[in-house]
């Protein structure tokens, strides 16, 4: 969970015109709007966002640009989402993701099918 | 399946991409561009629509450059989908990509691929520990949303970006506490051979050497010639080691932003089996292609970095000039005038070419930060390591696709893009014969990954 | 020509590096043979790489109680291949012989399953199998959609993980002595009778058996001692996903879990397949075939669609055969080859040493293909 972030803004930029909130692993956090979801979880102090699916094995983003897969958490239901390409919006829930996942005990198909149209 | 028939698809909003679709829109054809991001520029220009005036400022002139590019792409009529994430690209010119959860097939006339670059991967111990992350990722932070690090961060490896985000960092305040420079003194001999040529792209080196001295005055601790990086930690990073010399180094720090260069994203070009070579000077594999920027895939053309490294400034024009070739080639630009127009841009495109082979020779990544040792993570996703992919050799694994099959390297989220080239020279050492012959891994739909219900709703 | 440092001598050739020629090596090898294999390098079209790793008996050899009985011995002695791999290689290539599913998705194919299973049985003997009604699949497959009205089990049906039988099956060939050359592409074969060399550039081996095990090679080869054989490329797609926890303790015909969590969905050519239309259609009908069976694999991540050139002959079904013109001369293939490893690795080596033909291969020559009259086997 959030320790003291990795990344903070920087001292010339102005304060946020618009924020929204998320939850990170159920804990309610406040982010500027206009921002990925890897940004956001990086500056709110999210250093490791999941665990791998081969040794668990913490992973946080590496490249920010879409081609590591370091970055992927479950956003809304919906696993493996590139958290790096995502911007944040008002409510979204972000999981981590802790090994591989489990398709049975874990309520994502519904949910999926409800955010998708 | 119904697709749509568009006249050309550009994959890809970053300098090749904008200045290539925006060219094409101009001769009336019906263009649609596809982009992964939430606003065109691709990485070098990344958000330079919505970035604030201070922020572009902090950057620099470079970044805004992008502005005119991102302006007129906007302001075409070129169709410009955003989020748009393509898996497939077929040698008959079908792009089947996903946008807000909906699959959806164009049908082009011709193809540009304007994917650009990607880091080139940095094996070394403690390379996946959060923490650590590539130099092009903490300036996409800064790009697009302003962060930086909050406690002193240590730059590592070499190569231009390196230099120019510290340079960034600088300018926005924040503390750097190393810069751990790979680069020795025998690279500045050997690339020497190359400066005449380079000092007719006088402005880049210019900007080169600025970045440098700034850098220098601001007395931040600069160790040259490091060799045997390695990422010290269990759950995040804690600290970088080195040596210099023979003398062992050791910078406490939770944020290690490393670089060694860029190589071309050939995702697309290998998947449409096109053929590639390995450049022995900038140390990847390219796409073979003609003057005009056309694959041995009829049709399908790429532009920029995609194509091989030569910047953004290239990338535009590489741009252009794929954008006349689609055009005459679909009857709205006759050929005189295509070569006319074609033999400026070359002229433009060969003087900014000229300081690639300085840098190159400049900053080569160090062959053990490319072949590591035995205990590395070559493969992040299935955590094969330099050690495993050495055992394939013995037992008589010749290339990085027999790799697969024998240790799942390369097969996991990021389909190779992280292991490749590892993959490719640690085979090739071992087995002591050159990269050429080793080859790259065959590159297989989904490019991007997707689902099980969104492949069976398409 | 004299006998160089370029020249190798061995008991037998093995051309080919897939499942089928390295497990065919592999019994050599086990049997003092001094065998060396010749394997392309590794861009080749490579069937071995596409494998679905079933080790599948339901509804093979339907109106061919041979194939149908091969496949059965096989399937029942794997274990055994198993065991003598762990041994030589250390790899556990993750076995498991726990019964498996074929689902139906009408009426019609659930009688048109019953009755090819029934005159299965009433050929083979020995061939258990049961029909399942949903509530009874449900039973056993909780995950089960909807679509299915309801499937056929085998308790003989199994699956492995084919990359790891792969390499194993390497490893434990060279631990019995095999020597493998790679990126060798062989275009001759000459000699006679007991006597043959195969030249590749500045190389050349000599031996008196020489087997042919080189997927779509195989024709051009084979025609050169005398056989016939013409097998053509046939091309299968499988889609490879994320690695998820274990879902599905068992394997069915076009889903299954590999020991590392990742789902493999195919048409797998056991099935009558999709493979007339193109890949997009093909990769779509899959998945949506996959959907259809578990529907909790609707928000499955897919990293892969694998497309591998599968061997086949003109009726499906495999040869096995020596030439009469050059004795010593055999050709081999077959497109089961995870299926058929533990009879190409356990049974068949005797009679390339100059022993007896197991029983069941003699109808497999490749004559049958010299008539106009070639029935297809959907198998």
């Amino acid at each position: 969970m959030p320790t003291e972030p990795l990344f903070q803004p920087v001292t010339s930029e102005s304060r946020p015109t618009r924020t929204l909130n998320l939850t990170f692993n159920g804990k309610t956090l406040t982010v500027p709007a206009g921002i990925s979801v890897a940004a956001a979880l990086l500056m709110v102090g999210v250093t490791r966002f999941r665990a791998t699916p081969v040794s668990e094995a913490p992973r946080a983003p590496y490249c920010m640009m879409g081609v590591c897969f370091e970055c992927l958490v479950d956003i809304d239901g919906v696993p493996n989402r590139q958290s790096c390409l995502v911007e944040v919006s008002e409510g979204m829930k972000i999981r981590s993701q802790e090994g591989a996942r489990d398709l049975i005990f874990q309520p994502v198909t519904n949910q999926a099918l409800e955010v998708q149209p | 399946m119904n697709a749509e028939v568009v006249d050309v698809v550009v994959v890809g909003a970053g300098p090749a991409g904008m200045a290539g679709a925006t060219k094409l829109a101009s001769y009336g054809l019906n263009v649609v561009v596809l982009d992964e991001q939430s606003s065109p520029g691709g990485q070098i220009y990344r958000g330079i629509t919505l970035a604030p005036l201070s922020r572009r400022d902090l950057l620099g002139p470079d970044y805004a450059q992008g502005n005119p590019l991102a302006q007129a792409l906007v302001a075409s009529s070129a169709r410009y989908e955003k989020g748009a994430a393509v898996w497939q690209v077929t040698r008959d010119h079908r792009v089947s990509y996903l946008r807000e959860g909906r699959m959806q097939t164009l049908q082009a006339k011709a193809i540009l691929l304007a994917t650009g670059a990607m880091e080139r991967p940095f094996p070394i111990p403690g390379w996946t520990l959060p923490g650590v992350m590539t130099a092009g990722a903490g300036q996409i932070l800064l790009k697009s949303a302003g962060l930086a690090p909050s406690e002193p961060v240590v730059l590592a490896g070499c190569g231009p970006l390196l230099y120019l985000l510290g340079w960034q960092y600088l300018r926005a305040g924040v503390e750097i506490k190393a810069l751990v420079d790979t680069t020795h003194h025998e690279d500045y001999w050997r690339a020497r051979r190359h400066l005449v040529a380079a000092l007719r792209a006088w402005p880049y080196l210019r900007k080169g050497l600025q970045l440098m001295r700034s850098l220098k005055k601001a007395c931040i601790p600069h160790y040259t010639g490091a060799e045997a990086l390695a990422v010290e930690g269990t759950d995040a990073a804690q600290a970088l080691t080195f040596q210099v010399g023979g003398k062992h180094e050791r910078i406490e720090t939770r944020c290690v932003l490393l670089h060694q260069g860029v190589v071309p994203n050939i995702q697309f070009s290998q998947s449409l089996r096109a053929t590639h070579t390995w450049d022995e000077m900038q140390l990847c594999f390219s796409p073979l292609k003609d003057s005009w920027g056309e694959l041995d895939v009829p049709g399908v053309f790429v532009a920029g970095d995609g194509g091989g490294i030569g910047g953004a400034q290239v990338a535009a024009l590489q741009g252009k000039l794929a954008a006349l070739s689609i055009a005459a080639r679909l009857n709205v630009l006759g050929a005189p005038q295509r070569d006319k127009q074609g033999a400026d841009l070359r002229g433009e495109l060969n003087d900014n070419l000229r300081i690639r082979p300085f840098l190159d020779a400049l900053y080569r990544p160090r062959d053990e930060h490319r072949v590591p040792s035995d205990d590395v993570l070559v493969c992040r996703c299935e955590e094969v390591t330099a050690g495993d992919l050495r055992s394939f050799v013995a037992l008589g694994c010749t290339g990085p696709n027999q790799a697969k099959s024998f240790g799942r390297c390369g097969m996991g989220p990021c389909q190779g893009r992280l292991c490749g080239l590892t993959v490719t020279e640690v085979i090739a050492d071992a087995r002591q014969v050159p990269v050429a012959d080793v080859g790259y891994y065959r590159i297989r739909p989904p490019i991007k990954p997707i689902t099980l219900g969104e492949l069976a709703g398409g | 020509m004299n006998t160089a440092t370029n020249s190798v001598v061995a008991d037998a050739i093995v051309i080919g590096g897939g499942l089928v020629g390295t497990a065919v090596a592999y019994g050599l090898a086990r049997e003092g043979v001094q065998t060396v294999v010749l394997d392309q390098g590794d861009d080749a079209f490579r069937a071995s790489r596409g494998n679905f790793g079933l080790v599948w008996v339901q509804g093979k050899g339907h109106g061919h109680a041979e194939y149908a009985r091969w496949t059965c011995s096989s399937a029942k002695s794997w274990h055994l291949l198993c065991d003598a791999l762990l041994a030589d290689s250390g790899i556990d290539v993750q076995l498991k012989q726990s019964g498996g599913f074929h689902m139906c998705f009408s009426d019609e194919e659930l009688i048109e399953r019953e009755s090819r299973m029934q005159s299965l049985q009433n050929m083979v003997g020995d061939y258990p199998f049961e029909m399942l009604d949903p509530g009874e699949l449900k039973a056993r497959l909780p995950l089960i959609g909807k679509a299915v009205v309801g499937a056929s089990y085998s308790p003989l049906d199994g699956h492995v993980n084919p990359l790891k039988l792969l390499r194993a099956l390497h490893s434990s060939a060279q631990s019995h002595g095999a020597r493998f050359y790679r990126g060798v592409n062989v275009e001759h074969i000459q000699g006679a009778a007991g006597d043959f060399r195969v030249v590749v550039g500045d190389q050349q081996f000599f031996a008196p058996r020489v087997v042919i095990a080189a997927g779509l090679g195989i024709p051009d080869l084979a025609r050169q001692v005398g056989l016939h054989a013409p097998v053509v490329p046939n091309r299968g797609q499988v889609l490879i996903s994320e690695r998820v926890q274990p879902f599905l303790n068992y394997p069915t015909l076009n889903v299954r879990q590999t020991d590392e969590g990742t789902v493999q969905l195919g048409d797998s050519m056991e099935d009558v397949g999709f493979d007339d239309g193109t890949s997009r259609e093909v990769l779509s009908a899959i998945a949506q075939r996959g959907v259809s069976t578990f529907p909790v694999l609707r928000d499955l991540r897919l990293v892969r669609a694998w497309g591998a050139l599968r061997v086949l002959s003109p009726d499906g079904l495999p040869i096995y055969q020596e030439s009469t013109t050059h004795p010593g001369a055999f050709v081999i293939t077959c497109h089961s080859g995870v299926t058929l490893a533990a009879a190409n690795a356990l049974r068949i080596a005797p009679w390339l040493k100059g022993g007896v033909q197991p029983d069941e291969l003699a109808v497999f020559k490749g004559e049958r293909f010299l008539t106009d009259k070639v029935q297809a086997y959907a198998h």
